[in-house]
């Protein structure tokens, strides 16, 4: 059995939070497998993985150039198809994000191994065992991976990072790769005017649906948001398909599946559509003037009521703690 | 434009799922099954490019059981030209069977575009479309949610975690459609008769066995039930404290 290859990502430079995910979890693996952990950062001169050397890492390489800063498809997957070989890693791990869902595919078809995508965990029982929701979460696939070797792509979220008193040896490789057919080049990042967090990332998230009335009344979520620190605002399908809010902020079989620490449904009342995509949330609240709402049939805590009078009330108490600690 | 449009057949988002007697796979039984809604949004900008280019065709292709044909038909009546169903009864679980399998289809179709939707809402891959373009080799982007294109070149905008990627390509190319790349329209009963007598090639194909075996499908545990807390305003207190000393996530 070949190592593990956990592959991490950056943002201008820096490692975000699903590197150490994603470490943690090929770790993990590779205690159980009795195989090592190779890590592999692809991003800037400038990026700085040492970070990631406290996970559990045997070895991190980063592999530099201005430009693989951005996301470049062919880059990447050269990059760590070229690694996997030189090492003869056996399983590729990493995140389900928008990256990891196009890098990781793009591995499997290069390397001819299966994909086993977006998954919430990772085990070994007479081989490398996945659990992958399906329908949205709907319905969850025990899968056994028969191939040899293999991709799996984790969802964010899903892995809690642990540090290891092991420290990783650090290399520093020039990539110096181009491009041998045409390809697609990512030529610029368009930054929101304020930076958001992705639903499909924040620790808490904040979800309003019809119930808010209108637009600008989602400020009353984004207040919350901002009172509760490191949230998301989220949205349900009807109020996306309205125009009120982005697609990129839907949570639901049509838009994003979440597993936050703490869910608020704030006016929404729970299409099943919308369940698949926060049930595996830890904690759900739910606030909504219709008792029989079927949000309340998944919410561990719910406020029956007018959401006008208490999520302004909420928002300040939540600033009290906040204050207090 | 020569455009293929690869599509599938699924149950209805609004679907209600139920674990059929084997353990592995859903009860179809009563289920409505529906054209992706991520393909529709692929299919609608494949018949815009042809419209805008005043002439070329949009072939789409399945790869299912024999009741996708319906799915195919669906996709006629928006305003494709022909159909290909890639016949198999066998469920898939590696999605690089599935990429190989349409690869085999389209790899000397001629295509100046082939597009997919970013996933589909059954199995949630996200991978089939991306795996396309590596195994033909072609420029491919992933969710595009914004695109232009122009002499043999294209401009696609995709949305990834707190900000927006813009990707620029020389045609031929992959790419998968996110929501809101367009509005798609609605089959017309004028479409819906033209369809009818559209081309639709069925082949049966055989498939690879894949990388996965299923051990179970099972329905996701039970949330504990919750609790009410209380009534408007004066129930915030009770919930703060929930989330603090109970739940400890505040």
């Amino acid at each position: 059995m070949g190592g593990v290859l956990a592959v991490l990502e950056q943002r201008d430079g820096a490692l975000k939070k699903v590197s150490y995910e994603v470490v943690t979890a090929a770790r993990s693996l590779a205690d159980r497998l009795n195989a090592g952990v190779g890590a592999i950062a692809i991003g800037p001169v400038a990026l700085d993985a040492t970070a990631a050397t406290t996970f559990g890492a045997d070895h991190v390489v980063i592999v530099a150039d201005d430009h693989a800063a951005l996301y470049q498809p062919h880059l990447y997957v050269r990059a760590v198809a070229e690694r996997v070989k030189a090492k003869d890693y056996s399983v590729v791990l990493l995140s389900a994000t928008a990256l990891g869902k196009d890098l990781g595919p793009r591995l499997a078809a290069r390397l001819g191994w299966p994909l086993a995508a977006d998954v919430t965990d990772v085990s070994v029982d007479g081989g490398i065992v996945v659990t992958r929701p399906v329908y949205a979460g709907k319905a969850v696939y025990r899968l056994k991976v028969t191939a040899p070797r293999c991709v799996i792509s984790v969802r964010p979220n899903s892995v809690t990072p642990v540090e290891k008193s092991r420290t990783a040896t650090l290399q520093h490789v020039v990539l110096g790769l181009d491009a041998d057919r045409p390809v697609a080049r990512t030529v610029a990042m368009k930054a929101p005017a304020e930076a958001k967090l992705d639903v499909a990332e924040a620790l808490i998230v904040v979800s309003g649906g019809r119930g808010l009335k209108e637009p600008a009344n989602f400020k009353l979520l984004e207040d919350l948001a901002q009172a509760l620190g490191a949230a998301a605002v989220g949205a349900s399908r009807a109020v996306v398909d309205a125009g009120w809010r982005a697609h990129g902020d839907q949570v639901g079989q049509t838009g994003k599946t979440v597993s936050p620490g703490l869910y608020f449904a704030i006016g929404i009342s729970g299409a099943i559509q919308h369940l698949a995509g926060m049930r595996t949330a830890k904690v759900i609240v739910a606030i909504n003037k219709d008792k029989d709402a079927p949000i309340f049939k998944v919410a561990d805590y719910g406020i029956v009521g007018d959401l006008f009078e208490i999520v302004p009330r909420l928002t300040q108490e939540i600033k009290k703690v906040k204050a207090g600690t | 434009m020569k455009i293929a449009v690869c599509i599938k057949r699924v149950p209805d988002t609004e679907t209600r799922i139920k674990i059929a007697a084997d353990g592995r796979s859903i009860d179809e039984s009563g289920v409505k099954f529906v054209l992706n809604p991520y393909d529709e949004y692929a299919v609608e900008e494949a018949l815009r490019r042809k419209e805008s280019a005043g002439s070329g065709e949009v072939v789409v292709i399945a790869l299912g059981p024999e009741a996708a044909q319906e799915t195919i038909r669906t996709a006629l009546a928006m305003g494709a030209d022909r159909g290909v169903l890639l016949k198999t009864e066998q469920r898939v679980l590696d999605p690089l069977v599935v990429a190989r399998a349409l690869v085999a289809e389209i790899k000397d179709g001629g295509y100046d575009l082939v597009l997919f939707g970013k996933l589909a809402v059954d199995d949630y891959h996200h991978a089939v479309g991306p795996m396309v373009a590596e195994l033909l080799g072609l420029p491919g982007v992933s969710a595009a949610a914004r695109l232009e294109l122009g002499d043999g070149k294209g401009t696609a905008e995709r949305e990834v975690e707190g900000g927006v990627e813009v990707v620029e390509f020389p045609l031929p190319a992959v790419l998968t459609a996110d929501k809101g790349l367009n509005e798609p329209r609605y089959p017309a009963l004028k479409g819906i008769m033209a369809a009818k007598k559209k081309p639709l090639e069925v082949k049966p194909v055989t498939l690879e066995a894949g990388g996965f075996d299923a051990l179970e499908l099972a329905l996701p545990p039970e949330r504990k039930p919750g609790r009410i807390l209380g009534e408007g305003p004066d129930a915030v207190p009770a919930l703060i404290a929930a989330l603090r000393t109970e739940a400890k996530v505040l």
